[in-house]
């Protein structure tokens, strides 16, 4: 394709050849026929570009939105942002449906097919790895919530840092099976019979230190319960990964997220999976199961400084 | 945290139903901008050297580590982020002085003086042209200032604040000399 100097190739993942070789899962971009995938960012027809048994999905993008400078601005554009991400995201889904796929991060942008082409031939081998290693997985994400009253006393303090290692570092000390009940009676106000009524300040301020260690039992124990479910969803799993909690924001929820995990799970492994979520909710605290999603979490190439990231490989 | 409620997570279901939630935005843009293989293009965009809006969204999705690990942690040193006034007083006064050297001093003001203010120190993005954002949002500090007031005010930073306000006044003049 001639380059054009005002359009780039926008570059959403990277498949194995042999088995999105099939006609109707190659779109070519040629005229008169349906691409079966959808549209891409910009609107863009999304098609195929097949190179030493890879095929890299792509659609051409106008620079003056997808240009280095441009970027800049359009990506402080929530709007922009957010229409950008969902169709790169149904694309790398699209794909992923079909078959194995690496997905790359979002607006990855080539001056042209050819500098793609390149890197299918220059890359095959980290390609073909990542690939093998997402081969007939899917990608489960799975959140779990504190319970109500298991929030930890100061959450704007935490805000911002992820939850589930200040989950970790209070887990340090000993599991504690009556905290809710003693959390339950941190609220009580009454006092102990027996003994004479104390101040006012004094009480308050015993209330207040109950309370607060009630609370971090609670806490802990939300912190406990994510390691559990953490740990009996990893042994389904081929792969999993932690991922920061989520804020809030993010979340779309109040309560604090303990466990933002990622499994890569194989395919027919997908329904037992599902079915564990299911048996570990009813724990106390929210279990939200997402996916299967592509393997985004998964896709590693080999020389990626520090690897795997952005959690713990288990 | 007033300020990035994007509404991010506007479209996450209420979950009690307990099932499989629809694919919310905040889940997607934590993959789509986080994960997936990081291959350079011939378009050098770092996602974690965007300004302005996407910081705190940034922050939220991005994790610490991934940033670190690319050498960046430039919020930690950003009085608007980390709520550290320090260096902030001595900025403002820096910008100011510089303002009022470019408005009286004897050069004319380049593009390349506007950069360097808007820069700043924390890299600030330079106003660049005057594309016009999606529904006709410009993304000139003036007008996207208009689109999201609580941001600054919530911070209630004063310092911080008015040295924008310097900036965009000169951004603003700027727009005006290319004869909007």
């Amino acid at each position: 394709m001639a380059a054009d100097p005002g359009a780039g190739t926008y570059l959403y993942a990277v498949a194995a050849e042999e088995t999105a070789g099939r006609e109707d899962a190659l779109p070519r971009g040629g005229a008169g026929r349906e691409s079966p995938l959808p549209r891409g960012v910009a609107g863009g027809e999304v098609r195929a570009i097949g190179r030493a048994g890879l095929v890299a999905y792509v659609s051409t993008v106008p620079l003056d939105q997808f240009g280095e400078e441009p970027l800049r601005r359009s990506m402080e554009d929530l709007d922009w942002l957010e229409e950008t991400a969902r169709a790169h995201h149904r694309v790398v889904e699209a794909v992923a449906r079909e078959t194995a796929v690496v997905p790359v991060r979002l607006v990855t942008v080539y001056s042209g097919d050819a500098q793609v082409g390149a890197l299918l031939e220059e890359r095959y081998d980290d390609f073909a790895r990542a690939l093998a290693r997402v081969a007939g997985r899917q990608e489960w994400g799975v959140k779990v919530y504190a319970a109500p009253g298991e929030e930890p006393d100061e959450p704007e303090e935490r805000r911002g840092r992820p939850a589930e290692a200040a989950a970790r570092e209070r887990i340090a000390g000993e599991e504690a099976p009556e905290a809710g009940a003693r959390e339950r009676a941190a609220g009580e106000e009454a006092p102990e019979p027996g003994k004479t009524p104390e101040r006012p300040g004094t009480a308050y301020l015993k209330r207040r230190q109950r309370q607060i260690r009630g609370r971090e039992e609670a806490w802990r124990r939300a912190g406990a319960r994510a390691e559990d479910i953490h740990g009996a969803l990893s042994s389904i799993a081929v792969a999993s990964r932690r991922h920061r909690a989520q804020d809030p924001q993010l979340s779309g929820r109040p309560e604090s997220m303990v466990l933002n995990g990622a499994y890569l799970v194989d395919r027919e492994r997908g329904e037992e999976f599902a079915r564990t979520v299911e048996r570990l909710r009813g724990q106390g605290g929210d279990v939200q199961l997402t996916g299967p999603w592509a393997p985004y979490s998964f896709a590693v190439l080999d020389d990626e400084d520090g690897g795997p990231r952005g959690g713990d490989l288990r | 945290m007033e300020p990035a409620r994007t509404g991010i997570g506007r479209q996450a279901s209420p979950s009690s139903s307990g099932g499989r939630e629809p694919t919310n935005l905040g889940d997607i843009l934590e993959r789509v901008l986080d994960r997936g293989v990081i291959i350079a293009g011939d378009i050098r965009v770092n996602l974690l050297d965007i300004e302005l809006l996407t910081i705190k969204l940034r922050l939220i999705i991005a994790s610490v580590d991934t940033a670190r690990e690319m050498g960046i942690d430039w919020w930690e040193h950003d009085p608007w982020l980390s709520g550290k006034d320090r260096g902030l007083e001595e900025e403002n006064r820096r910008l100011r002085d510089r303002v009022a050297e470019l408005e009286e001093g004897g050069y004319p003001r380049s593009r390349h003086d506007d950069r360097e203010i808007e820069e700043g120190r924390s890299g600030r993005r330079a106003v660049e042209g005057e594309t016009e954002g999606r529904s006709g949002r410009r993304v000139v500090e003036g007008r996207v200032e208009e689109g999201r007031p609580r941001r600054r005010t919530a911070e209630g930073e004063s310092e911080g604040r008015s040295r924008r306000r310097a900036v965009r006044g000169e951004v603003e003049r700027e727009e005006d000399d290319r004869g909007r």
